[in-house]
């Protein structure tokens, strides 16, 4: 297909679509507006439902119903109303139904602002709500991953029936760039066996969509089979299949400072490490592109070769954690952020970056 | 000899967990009852909530999901959209339907989904160990009422039925009860007919049914069965409220 120019949000919708997605249900907030307006739009063309829910405790209610009976299935919104879904994404963990949900981030907390921020990466990988749980974090930088990672943000949600949450924010859902979309994909509602209302089962068996273990017993063995998978996800995106997707190295293997970061900041970190070596700076750039499972042994590596790291986020500082934890004291790590909605200028990471490796 | 009296097809053979006497057990054998005279077992999908009945997708011979705490209706209309020859019915309590689940509810009845739900009114939180409902009467004793509710500070029963026939969209809305066998006769007609409209996709079907708690009550069921009579009837009186293409009358 020809490059078209799209905004991330669209990106994202048209992606779903072209994912066999025909199913969405979803509540008005800035700044992911666009893509339930284009859905609206786009489902009816393809027999395909869209439902705007009365809340979004609704709409992720309707993804699970949806998932549990074998649909293709997504829902988006931004952070206040991702807090609401809470609840739906623990079951639907629990219960092990697949499904998209898409977050584009904004300022916060409480009602806080609809400007671009990265404040809910503990929320994205922490699992968000309540119990045992992981759900698989996918980070885009530009429109054209917003599409790609839809499309493989489907796969994967089958592939380890687990929902998996793919983390935008304000600028990456607004921003317009030109979009490579793939072929269309066929997907039959027919082919999850473990699906309400599969057709193929025999007469005698009877299928069951549920996240209630009321023995102790059993919620411990579902626990520990929930973590095999989720140890099964994280040796695949670390070592396996995955790695390459996982994670973005850019001139590490000779860089003295690695900056990380994830999404829109990435891009400018790219700038950064550009300046930097023109500057006589060794800088490289470690972007991960999937957030849980964390690119934790990438970084491990990087550890024993480079002299220090430095993690940019919108945020007061959120994945530095997990980077601390991946370089494990080796060498130190510093942090910069800018929050509230504030998207932090090249200049001033340079700022930053000069501070620590150049501190007279 | 000729069987005159079996468990329908559409319950499983386990034994119901409620309370001596509680109406939840008559109420699923009625459920049960419809699904296999309208010959739907196989294309029924249930939804069961969080409440007593939480365990019914053990009690129903076909396909479940259990669903969170009043969000049965969003489960239910996600299942239906998915597969709109599916029959799909939610079974919920009146904690989690006029309570917590009060948007859910009322979308998915203004939305006209074609579901049927089933909504038991004990006036009590049964399983959490009898906490005041919405639909608990003024001057009544529950564990977070232990003065009687008071309408001053705790408001008054909600009429469930009557909010939900405000709407234009449900095309169906009675309230029974299951006290005697002269209402159990009725409750299961009311239940056959909200199956009935559909299975022929004529939209929103809702039968609320006046229902005993003994255990929480304080009471023995025939005593509770008498209390209802008494006390829950007038507040929530039997009848039908909206009934658009007349499927009583057929
Ligand atoms: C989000 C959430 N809040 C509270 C509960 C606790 N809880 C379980 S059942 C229930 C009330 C059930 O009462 P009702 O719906 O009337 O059903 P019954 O048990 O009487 O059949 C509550 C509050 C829960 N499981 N989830
Ligand atoms: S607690 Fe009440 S509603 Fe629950 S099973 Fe016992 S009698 Fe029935």
């Amino acid at each position: 297909m020809a490059k078209v120019l799209m905004k991330g949000n669209e990106a994202i919708g048209e992606a779903a679509v072209l994912a066999g997605c025909r199913y969405y249900f979803g509540y008005p907030i800035t700044p992911q507006s666009e893509l339930p307006a284009y859905l609206s739009k786009r489902l009816p063309q393809v027999d395909g439902v869209f439902v705007q829910a009365e809340s979004e405790v609704a709409a992720i209610n309707m993804v699970y119903g949806a998932g549990s009976a074998g649909a293709r299935v997504m829902t988006s919104s931004s952070s206040p109303g991702i807090s609401l879904k809470q609840e739906g994404i623990s079951y639907i963990a629990g219960a092990e139904v697949p499904c998209l949900i898409v977050n584009v981030v904004r300022g916060g907390p409480g009602l806080g602002n609809i400007a671009p921020a990265q404040s809910d990466y503990w929320q994205a990988t922490r699992g968000g709500g309540h119990g045992d749980y992981r759900t698989l974090v996918l980070a885009p930088n530009s429109v054209q991953e917003m599409a790609d990672m839809t499309i493989e943000g489907f796969e994967l949600a089958d592939r380890f029936r687990n929902p998996v949450l793919l983390l935008s924010d304000g600028v990456l859902g607004q921003m317009m760039e030109p979009v490579n979309l793939p072929e269309p994909r066929d997907y039959d509602v027919n082919s999850k066996k473990w699906a309400l209302g599969y057709p193929g089962k025999d007469k005698a068996e009877r299928n069951l969509c549920s996240s209630i273990f009321l023995d102790v017993e059993e919620l411990e063995e579902h626990n520990w089979h929930l973590y095999q998978k989720y140890q099964v996800m994280t040796d695949l995106f670390s070592e396996g299949q995955y790695k390459d997707f996982a994670v973005e190295e850019h001139l590490c293997d000779d860089a003295e400072i690695i900056l990380v970061g994830y999404g829109i900041i990435s891009r400018i970190l790219k700038t950064v490490v550009e300046k930097c070596r023109k500057r006589g700076i060794k800088a490289g750039l470690l972007r991960p592109k999937v957030l849980w499972p964390f690119p934790t042994k990438a970084i491990q590596r990087l550890a024993d070769k480079a002299a220090n790291f430095l993690c940019v986020e919108m945020s007061c500082g959120q994945m530095v954690e997990d980077v601390k934890l991946a370089v494990n004291g080796k060498k130190p790590v510093y942090f910069f952020g800018r929050t509230g909605g504030t998207i932090p200028s090249d200049f001033e990471i340079l700022n930053e970056v000069d501070k620590i490796v150049r501190p007279d | 000899m000729k069987q005159v009296f079996k468990r329908p097809e559409s319950l499983s053979k386990t034994p119901f967990h409620y309370c001596p006497g509680c109406d939840h057990g008559v109420v699923h054998r009625l459920v049960g009852e419809a699904i296999d005279e309208l010959e739907l077992k196989n294309r029924a999908i249930g939804v069961a909530p969080v409440g007593c009945s939480v365990f019914a997708y053990d009690y129903f011979d076909f396909d479940f999901n259990q669903a969170p705490h009043g969000r049965a209706p969003a489960v239910a209309t996600g299942i239906k959209r998915t597969r709109p020859d599916a029959i799909v019915f939610t079974y919920q309590g009146d904690g989690d339907l006029a309570a917590i689940g009060t948007a859910e509810i009322i979308h998915a009845a203004n939305r006209g989904e074609n579901i049927t739900v089933i909504f038991i009114n004990n006036a009590i939180y049964g399983m959490t160990g009898g906490q005041m409902a919405p639909t608990t009467l003024i001057g009544m004793k529950t564990a977070t009422s232990p003065y009687g509710r008071d309408a001053s500070t705790a408001g008054n029963p909600i009429r469930m039925s009557e909010i939900i026939a405000t709407l234009e969209s449900p095309a169906y809305v009675t309230r029974v009860a299951v006290n005697n066998p002269a209402n159990l006769m009725k409750a299961k007609k009311a239940i056959y007919n909200a199956f009935k409209l559909q299975k022929e996709g004529k939209g929103f079907s809702f039968v609320e049914v006046v229902s005993i708690c003994p255990t929480n009550w304080g009471k023995k069921p025939a005593d509770s069965h008498k209390w209802l009579a008494e006390n829950m009837l007038p507040v929530f009186p039997p009848g039908t409220f909206k009934d658009v293409h007349g499927v009583e009358k057929a």
